[in-house]
């Protein structure tokens, strides 16, 4: 089962080696790792999706991570009302011919082109990860050329920030 | 005031109580060295960087302090490394000070220059690189405090040599602010009372100790417990001690070598109590067999230890400190005849495969039974002692025959297994506990991983008791060569060409030798009076086996029992 946890931790150097350190020790299966800085400079906030077994495992999974100095709170955010997202952007051919068929899909998707030449052009799309991947399928049969991605990051509905919960 | 670096590392140490270090010099602390020398900070050179994070960690096992050692950047550190390793395994306190190049040096391929804090973030509770001398006194403060609270571990600090050389006002910070930071002391109350009624209405309870239980300085009020509860107690290797192995209710050690009673116990209980332990594999056997009776309660101040490798029914999560007291407390209340009448079957089951099994060996007249030394040596010094050992047959041969009356009675790399802890760990214990008698079991290959350090012996006049268990084999390989591998003897014969007798002499030390049982009494009694460090090397058959044992994959009551 795939889980997402929200990791606030020190930004402090050293502290994304603590964390991929015990990640791999405790060979622990990460789907997607993303960190960044939030609303306090002093905390980064690190969005990891992890594959477990079972509820039991990722138990393990947040309590070996506590215990790690730099991490100030662990949130699991999967059976919270919360907003998922991961970025991308597609490098894909696009030849006079092709064009317009790919400006309609982008549109369909309500991606957005950010960069176009007379061989390829370059599509960002934000949304779940299940509509990335949906427009990726599509554009493969023009060409894509490369893709790069963010990785998930997430955050809760309402009111209350991960840091009070 | 302005102070250097260097020496405000040394007024830390001074803040922090700190008694001796244990070190070796080089480059990148060569300012740190010199703070030493301006200072006259105790300090004990080892011959090796390994020596002295053992004898460290020997110091922190035996007196309960964070131990502290120095050494270089680059080789020195990664001399350290293993030594950090068993610490963290076993949960010791220990503060590991690092040189690192200068700080424009970082990263440059530099001369000695090692990644310390990459290398180390697997086996450390938490580790700091310095670069700016501003940073200095709060990761001190921190590293000191992260060692020691909760879960004990050691940590690192790699400061860079330019902050050694630097200078700034200094004050110690009062306080440590760690928001990620904050060690679990008291747990959930209600949990308590559960466990009450799940010891009152067991009919096979069993209590399970371990090195928690040491750590948190509990085992008076564990030895209230069983007294109260008459349940009978097994131990894991850590937890050694914790209760009087001479205690009418303890079965011995549980596990791959652990004796008949306490394996059966554990395989027929109906409520195991696991206080301080963590289920290891050398515990558990097979572990999806492990106690397949029993409803397992698990005290520990690591949550994350809960469900780790044994499921745990009812999870105390907390310090022993505040659990055992109010477990202590609740069972008081419950010290009625009928409660003690429902485990009276129990009880006497228990304590007839202790008579009907006990540990045995065949004795001989001939050749040194490895077993009777230990025996022999138990009866000398268990009133007053420190046993080390290093790791193998001699090692397990301590664990399962001789009387261990107290905690920190007996310090051993149980979690890592490291061969050549046990001199250097030695020389740490003697030297934080200065009137026991320490003793070091060790094996003859066991002592050549780390035996340059009986120079260290010699320069300081430790008084340490080295018995080297010369068998001329690496023991415990050639046991498992000889029952799992067809006799094939690959590369564990020692060959006896070396001379330990001479090794001792010319490092500085006495040396004596017994080959003959009927000098044996003698011999050990000799260098037991003898006032200062010696060495026994006591020749040993290579064909004994460590026995009981429960091979590999076996539940825990499938052992070959020996005798």
């Amino acid at each position: 089962m795939k889980y997402t946890l929200a990791v606030l931790v020190e930004n402090r150097p050293g502290v994304l080696t603590h964390i991929s350190g015990l990640i791999s020790r405790r060979a622990y299966n990460i789907e997607s790792i993303a960190a960044s800085y939030t609303e306090e400079a002093d905390t980064t906030r690190i969005t990891i999706d992890v594959e477990v077994d079972d509820e039991i495992q990722l138990e393990q999974v947040v309590n070996q991570l506590s215990k790690l100095v730099d991490v100030i709170k662990i949130v699991n955010l999967t059976h919270v009302d919360s907003i998922h997202r991961d970025l991308a952007m597609i490098k894909v051919k696009a030849s006079p011919d092709t064009r317009s068929d790919i400006v309609d899909i982008v549109e369909i998707f309500r991606a957005k082109i950010v960069d176009v030449n007379r061989e390829t052009m370059v599509i960002e799309l934000t949304g779940e990860e299940s509509k990335i991947d949906a427009l990726c399928e599509v554009l493969k049969d023009y060409g894509i050329i490369e893709i790069a991605r963010t990785g998930k990051i997430a955050l809760s509905r309402g009111p209350i920030a991960a840091k009070d919960m | 005031m302005e102070f250097l670096g260097s020496d405000i590392v040394i007024k830390c140490l001074q803040e922090e109580k700190v008694e001796v270090v244990f070190g070796y010099p080089g480059g990148a602390v060569l300012p740190l060295y010199d703070a030493l020398y301006r200072s006259d900070f105790p300090h004990i050179l080892a011959r090796h960087e390994q020596g002295a994070v053992h004898a460290a960690d020997g110091y922190a096992r035996a007196t309960g302090k964070v131990g502290v050692c120095i050494a270089t950047s680059g080789p020195g550190a990664t001399n350290l490394i293993t030594g950090i390793a068993t610490a963290y395994m076993d949960s010791v306190p220990l503060v590991a000070i690092t040189g690192q190049v200068g700080v424009s040096l970082i990263g440059k391929d530099s001369f000695q220059e090692a990644d310390v804090c990459g290398i180390t973030t697997p086996i450390t509770k938490h580790n700091y690189l310095v670069k700016k001398i501003k940073d200095l006194p709060r990761v001190l403060k921190e590293a000191f405090y992260i060692a020691r609270s909760g879960r004990p571990g050691p940590v690192v600090v790699d400061i860079s040599k330019d902050v050694f050389n630097d200078k700034m006002e200094y004050q110690y910070p009062k306080e440590v602010t760690l928001r990620g930071y904050s060690p679990i002391f008291a747990g959930d109350v209600a949990m308590i009372d559960v466990v009450v009624e799940k010891m009152r209405q067991a009919k096979k309870p069993l209590i399970f100790v371990g090195g928690g239980i040491t750590i948190s300085d509990t085992s008076a009020l564990l030895r209230k417990l069983v007294k109260t509860t008459c349940f009978p107690v097994i131990s894991s290797l850590m937890g050694l001690g914790c209760i009087s192995n001479d205690d009418v209710q303890y079965l011995g050690m549980v596990g791959m070598h652990g004796t008949y009673a306490a394996n059966m116990a554990t395989t027929e209980c109906d409520l195991l109590l696991g206080i301080g332990v963590r289920f290891d594999d050398r515990v558990t056997g097979l572990v999806q067999d492990f106690a397949p009776n029993a409803q397992v309660v698990h005290f520990d101040i690591d949550p994350a230890e809960i469900n780790k490798n044994v499921l745990a029914d009812v999870r105390v999560v907390g310090d022993l400190k505040w659990s055992l007291p109010l477990l202590c407390e609740k069972t008081m209340t419950y010290d009625e005849p009928s409660w003690k009448n429902s485990i009276a079957a129990w009880n006497e089951t228990v304590q007839a495969w202790k008579v009907e099994k006990p540990l045995s060996y065949n004795c001989s007249t001939e050749i040194i039974m490895p077993q009777s030394v230990i025996e022999k040596l138990s009866q000398l010094t268990k009133q007053n002692s420190i046993v080390v050992t290093d790791v193998g047959q001699h090692q397990m041969w301590a664990a399962q025959y001789y009387e261990f009356l107290n905690e920190r009675s007996f310090l051993t790399s149980g979690g890592l297994g490291t061969m050549g802890y046990g001199l250097p760990a030695a020389i740490g214990a003697q030297l934080g506990v200065p009137d026991k008698t320490v003793i070091l079991f060790t094996g003859d290959g066991s002592i050549m991983m780390n035996c340059q350090e009986m120079s260290t012996v010699a320069d300081n006049n430790i008084p340490i008791k080295i018995i080297v268990m010369n068998n001329q084999v690496l023991g415990m390989v050639y046991q498992w060569q000889r029952m799992f591998y067809g006799k094939r003897y690959s590369h564990t014969s020692l060959k006896g060409h070396t001379d330990f007798v001479k090794l001792a002499e010319a490092m500085g030390i006495k040396g004596l030798r017994v080959t003959k049982p009927s000098d044996l009494e003698a011999t050990l009694e000799e260098a037991l009076r003898i006032d200062g460090p010696v060495l026994v090397d006591i020749w040993l058959p290579g064909s004994e086996d460590v026995l009981p044992m429960v091979p590999t994959n076996c539940r825990l009551d499938q052992m070959v029992l020996g005798g």
